[in-house]
C-alpha cells in the first residue's frame, strides 16, 4: 500500500471506531437515536449536494462565461436559486423535523424512573409514584439508586428529569437525543430501546468542575430481569455488620450516604447500599472494584476534580481498606 | 402624502412587513409558552391556543400580503428596475419599494414556518 493509502486507511479505521461502541450516535439501540439517525444521514446528503452546486456555480463564475449578465437572468437566479429553493427545502425539513416529534414524545407504556442531575453525578430513582408530567419537582420515594439506570427493553421507559444545583443534560447517544435537567422544572425524557446492552450516557450541558467525569450507564435488559433487578435494589444491604460497616459510619461516611439496613443514612452523596451491583463508581469513571474504592476514599479529589467528597487519606491505610472491602460485598 | 402619483416610502414602510413577522413571532412563542408553563398537564389539548395562533397568523398574513400588493403595485408602475445607482427622489422611492416588497416576500415566508408547528402539535408534549 502507498503511504497516502496507508494514511488514509488508518485515518477510516480511526473514524469508523469511533462510529460504534457504547457511546456512539451512529450505533443506535433506540427509537428515537434512529431517527434522529436518519434525520442525520438526510442532512448530510442534502448539504454535500447544495455544497456541489454552489461550488459549481463559484465555479462557473470565475472561469466560466466573461461577459455581463443580464437583469433578467441575475434576477431569475436570484429569486429561483436564492428565495424558492431555500424556502422550499426549509419548509419540507422543517416539517419533517416537526411531525417526528409528538410521536417520539407520545406517552410512555413502561415504568418511570426519576433522575435527579447533581453536581456531578446522577441521582435515579425506580417505580417513582407521581403522573407523567404533573410535577415541577422530581417525585419523592421509589426505589434509590446512583450513576445506573436499568430499563426494559421494548418498553416506552419514562425518565423524569430535575436538578437541584444548575442546569445539567441527560444524554445516552444511542439511545436518544438530549434533554435538560433544570432546576425547578420537570422535563420528561421516553427511551424506547430496541435491543439489550450496556450504554455510556453523559451530562451534555457544561456544569462545573467534574462536568466531563459526570457519566452514567443505561443497561437495557428483557422486561423480567429488569422487575428482578428493581427488587433486588429495593432490599437492604447483603452485609450490614463487620469492621468495615461500622468504620463507615463511625468516620462520618454515614453524613453523606446511604447503605439501607445500616445507620448509614446521609442525603448527600449517592446511595451506597448496592453499590458492588453497579458496573462503576464515581459516576461512570472508574470501574467497580475495592481497589478503586480505596483510592476513591483515599483521595477523591485527586480521582475526580471537583467532587463534593473530601479525602479521607488521613485514615489509617487498615481502615480505609476495610470499607473498600465491605463496600465491594455491597451487590 | 403623495409623492409622483403615489404613496412615498420611507423607513417605517420599509420595516412595516418584517414588524408585523417580529409581533407574530413574540405572541406565538409567548402564548405557548405561557399555556404550557405549568407543565402540568401536558398530553392535553391546547385547542384555543392554536386557534388563537392561527387567527393571528391569518391577520398577519393578510397585512403583509397587503404590504407587499401596495409595494408590487408602485415599483411595476415606476417600471420596476433593479439598478438604484442614482441620486434622484425616483431612484430612492424605486429602491425602497423593492426593499419593501422583498422584506414582506421573507416576512411571509417567516410567518408560515412559526406557524407549521400549530398544525403539528394537539399538546404541550
Amino acid at each position: 500500500m502507498t503511504r497516502p493509502g496507508t494514511i488514509a486507511a488508518g485515518l477510516s479505521g480511526a473514524v469508523l471506531t469511533g462510529c460504534q461502541g457504547a457511546q456512539s450516535a451512529f450505533d443506535p439501540a433506540g427509537v428515537e437515536a434512529e431517527r434522529v439517525l436518519t434525520l442525520f444521514w438526510i442532512m448530510l446528503a442534502g448539504g454535500t449536494a447544495i455544497w456541489i452546486v454552489v461550488i459549481g456555480v463559484s465555479y462557473y463564475a470565475a472561469r466560466g462565461k466573461s461577459g455581463p449578465y443580464s437583469d433578467r437572468s441575475g434576477i431569475r437566479l436570484i429569486v429561483w436559486g436564492g428565495c424558492v429553493f431555500p424556502a422550499v427545502v426549509l419548509a419540507g425539513l422543517l416539517w419533517w423535523g416537526l411531525t417526528m416529534m409528538p410521536e417520539l414524545r407520545r406517552a410512555a407504556d413502561g415504568p418511570t424512573i426519576a433522575v435527579s442531575a447533581e453536581r456531578f453525578w446522577w441521582r435515579v430513582a425506580y417505580a417513582v409514584e407521581g403522573e407523567p408530567g404533573v410535577i415541577r419537582n422530581l417525585p419523592r420515594g421509589g426505589v434509590p439508586s446512583a450513576n445506573e439506570i436499568w430499563i426494559p427493553l421494548g418498553k416506552r421507559t419514562e425518565i423524569l428529569l430535575s436538578s437541584p444545583d444548575v442546569i445539567h443534560s441527560f444524554w445516552v447517544p444511542p439511545l436518544a437525543g438530549k434533554m435538560d435537567a433544570i432546576p425547578g422544572r420537570v422535563n420528561r425524557l421516553v427511551l424506547e430501546p430496541t435491543r439489550p446492552g450496556v450504554f455510556n450516557g453523559a451530562c451534555a450541558e457544561y456544569c462545573g468542575t467534574a462536568h466531563t467525569y459526570m457519566g452514567f450507564r443505561v443497561v437495557v435488559v428483557p422486561e423480567a430481569e429488569f422487575e428482578a433487578y428493581v427488587a433486588s435494589q429495593a432490599l437492604p444491604a447483603a452485609t450490614t455488620d463487620g469492621s468495615g460497616a461500622r468504620l463507615f459510619v463511625q468516620n462520618g461516611c454515614a453524613a453523606c450516604h446511604t447503605v439501607r439496613g445500616t445507620a448509614a443514612d446521609g442525603d448527600v452523596g449517592p446511595d451506597l447500599t448496592h453499590v458492588a451491583s453497579r458496573r462503576t463508581i464515581a459516576a461512570g469513571l472508574l470501574p467497580t472494584t475495592v481497589e478503586n474504592f480505596a483510592a476513591f476514599i483515599r483521595s477523591a479529589e485527586h480521582i475526580k476534580p471537583g467532587v463534593e467528597m473530601p479525602a479521607f487519606g488521613i485514615l489509617p491505610e487498615e481502615e480505609i481498606t476495610a470499607i473498600a472491602q465491605w463496600l465491594g460485598k455491597l451487590e | 402624502m403623495q409623492v409622483f402619483g403615489k404613496t412615498q416610502d420611507n423607513l417605517w414602510t420599509l420595516v412595516a412587513a418584517p414588524t408585523i413577522w417580529g409581533f407574530h413571532f413574540l405572541f406565538s412563542y409567548f402564548l405557548a409558552a405561557y399555556r404550557c408553563a405549568p407543565n402540568d398537564d401536558i398530553f392535553n389539548t391546547i385547542g384555543g391556543t392554536r386557534a388563537a395562533i392561527a387567527g393571528v397568523t391569518a391577520v398577519c398574513l393578510l397585512l403583509i400580503l397587503l404590504i407587499a400588493r401596495r409595494a408590487w403595485r408602485e415599483w411595476r408602475a415606476d417600471g420596476g428596475g433593479y439598478s438604484n445607482n442614482q441620486d434622484t427622489p425616483e431612484a430612492r422611492e424605486r429602491f425602497l419599494e423593492f426593499s419593501t416588497l422583498l422584506l414582506a416576500a421573507l416576512s411571509f415566508a417567516a410567518v408560515v414556518f412559526e406557524t407549521l408547528p400549530v398544525l403539528v402539535f394537539w399538546d404541550c408534549r
